[in-house]
């Protein structure tokens, strides 16, 4: 299958929003049509032919050679198919994502994976503020899907998740997994400061140092959970450093027990 | 009975009937071999014939560390019902008595249906609120806290609609000693074939019965034709050589599942020979008239 090519010719004047970059909806499209797509953020008028240079393929594949932080939007609501981009992207990467893979050999800005349902998100370099988290004003973050950061992230990963699974190869900033509902976070790295603030349930595994726990979970002893087994061999595929920490022994602190308390946070540092 | 002579093994000119049945299979996984093998065993128990057990369950095989869904030692059971509603009363009853409550085991699906049946869905509720819901891509399954750390549970189990039960092969000898050396010969090489159960003691059933009795309110009797005490007595279908009967009945997940069992068992039957084992070879049927799946023993010869 030929892949659909879109190689970028300068750096945008304007943020760009790429959300009709997505494999359903240029299925069917002819060149002409898809160079004709408007992209632009402001008033002033930018068609896809301008910034892009397009090599017709199959929309199932699409690439998209030549990041840039001003990539808002791409991947939103992606149903099917892949993309692949070859550098950085902006805001909201594979937001309300229901399917498909998203690929980014760069880094993303906040709110990536925002409110996404399903499907498989890929960064491999650092991702910013809220990944996975609602927008202002929404209840729910990332209600399902997998998530891989390769790099670092900024505060508040899976801000409000609900369900899903956020991998952190890197370190995790602030309040990672802060009031999550339900899902589950890994981090292999270190995190920062309160992880899983007002966590209700879910999930949250940190490998190695943590700048400061909530005295709010407590203690259940280490253990070597089936469960954790299970997991490692379903995230495998995706992130074997992860995989490596989920079979380790680790230490159960619950809680958050500020509010219900029916989460937990792995710990691994202390059972090296 | 005209039939063939197979290594002076009479094979009978005849078909075993078999019927439509819902199955699921599901995965018991434990710290060790030993133990996923004892659940599996306890969960299995009592589950001969669907007449008195409600289902007929078995092991289809055991399963390597790298073969299951959490990288332990694991066993593979088939479980098989008359109707779904039968099979997930069975399932739910069975995996929360005997799997629930065998240290360290874990339960998953092992077979994608078309449709599926509540697994760890409806033993969640053993964990009194403390129970966590997992998610991770297509997989859902419930983690369940007991007093060895964990019960984990996959959410659903697959059903499929298109298992069949009532494969059989009639082991005829001249005594009880050579057609037990044949039925079990057939029953081990049954054993190591997939997606098949023999549901009865060690695979073999002594006890063949016939649909109806002379009792009212009883639904099966002695199947007298087959009785040699009864040679004499009753409308027999063994030849006067004949001293004892065995049968093998099978359960598989597809028909030729079924087939190919039935398969290995005559193979193994005509292997040891007429004078360590086996005189004759048949098959228990209805004339034809009431299962669907009709397995001619001459089409299953070596």
């Amino acid at each position: 299958m030929t892949r659909l090519t879109l190689t970028l010719r300068e750096r945008p004047s304007q943020r760009l929003d790429l959300s009709p970059l997505v494999p359903h909806l240029l299925a069917g499209k002819s060149a002409r049509e898809i160079e004709r797509i408007e992209l632009q953020t402001t008033r002033h008028r930018v068609e896809l032919g301008e910034v892009f240079r397009l090599r017709m393929g199959e929309a199932e594949q699409i690439c998209v050679e030549g990041g840039c932080e001003r990539l808002d939007y791409v991947g939103r609501e992606m149903a099917s198919g892949e993309i692949l981009v070859e550098g950085d992207v902006g805001i909201q990467a594979g937001r309300l994502m229901s399917g498909g893979r998203l690929t980014v050999r760069g880094n993303a800005g906040p709110w990536a994976a925002s409110g996404m349902k399903s499907g498989v998100l890929e960064i491999l370099g650092a991702a910013g503020d809220r990944l996975g988290g609602p927008l202002p004003g929404e209840i729910g973050g990332m209600r399902g899907g997998i998530v891989v950061v390769c790099g670092n992230t900024g505060e508040r990963a899976g801000d409000r998740m609900r369900r899903g699974t956020i991998i952190i190869e890197g370190d995790a900033g602030p309040y990672a997994g802060a009031r999550m509902i339900a899902g589950t976070v890994i981090v292999c790295g270190s995190a920062g400061v309160l992880p899983g603030y007002l966590l209700k349930r879910g999930t949250i595994v940190l490998g190695d140092r943590c700048d400061a726990v909530s005295p709010t979970f407590v203690d259940c002893g280490v253990h070597q959970l089936v469960a954790n087994r299970f997991m490692a061999a379903m995230i495998e595929s995706h992130s074997k450093s992860a995989a490596r920490l989920m079979r380790r022994p680790l230490r159960r602190l619950a809680g958050d027990m500020a509010v219900l308390g029916k989460g937990e946070i792995f710990v691994g540092y202390e059972t090296i | 009975m005209p039939g063939l002579t197979v290594k002076g093994i009479r094979i009978d000119d005849t078909f075993a009937e078999a019927f439509g049945m819902r199955a699921t299979a599901l995965i018991i996984t434990a710290d060790s071999a030993k133990w996923a093998r004892q659940a599996a065993v306890t969960m299995t128990g009592m589950a001969t014939s669907v007449i008195g057990c409600g289902c007929e369950a078995g092991i289809d095989r055991e399963l390597s560390s790298k073969q299951t869904p959490d990288g332990r030692p694991g066993v593979r059971v088939l479980l098989f019902a008359v109707s779904t509603a039968e099979l997930q009363k069975q399932v739910q009853t069975r995996v929360g008595q005997c799997v629930l409550t065998s240290p360290s085991s874990a339960c998953y699906s092992g077979l994608d249906g078309e449709e599926m049946l509540r697994l760890g869905d409806g033993l969640r509720y053993f964990g009194d609120g403390w129970q966590i819901s997992k998610r991770v891509g297509a997989k859902h399954f419930w983690r369940i806290p007991v007093m060895d750390g964990e019960f984990v549970c996959e959410a659903a189990a697959g059903l499929t609609k298109k298992a069949v039960g009532g494969g059989n092969l009639l082991i005829i000898g001249r005594t009880a000693q050579t057609t037990r050396a044949a039925a079990e010969a057939a029953a081990a090489a049954i054993a190591k074939a997939p997606d098949v159960i023999a549901p009865f003691p060690g695979g073999i059933v002594r006890s063949g019965s016939k649909v109806g009795s002379k009792y009212k309110g009883v639904p099966a009797s002695t199947n007298d034709a087959y009785c040699p005490t009864l040679r004499g007595a009753v409308k027999t279908a063994l030849d006067d050589d004949a001293g004892s009967v065995l049968e093998i009945v099978i359960d598989g997940l597809t028909s030729d599942a079924v087939a190919s069992a039935m398969r290995a068992g005559i193979a193994a039957i005509v292997k040891l020979g007429a004078k360590r084992g086996a005189t004759r070879i048949s098959a228990g049927n209805y004339g034809g008239k009431l299962g669907p799946h009709h397995y001619y023993l001459r089409k299953l010869l070596p």
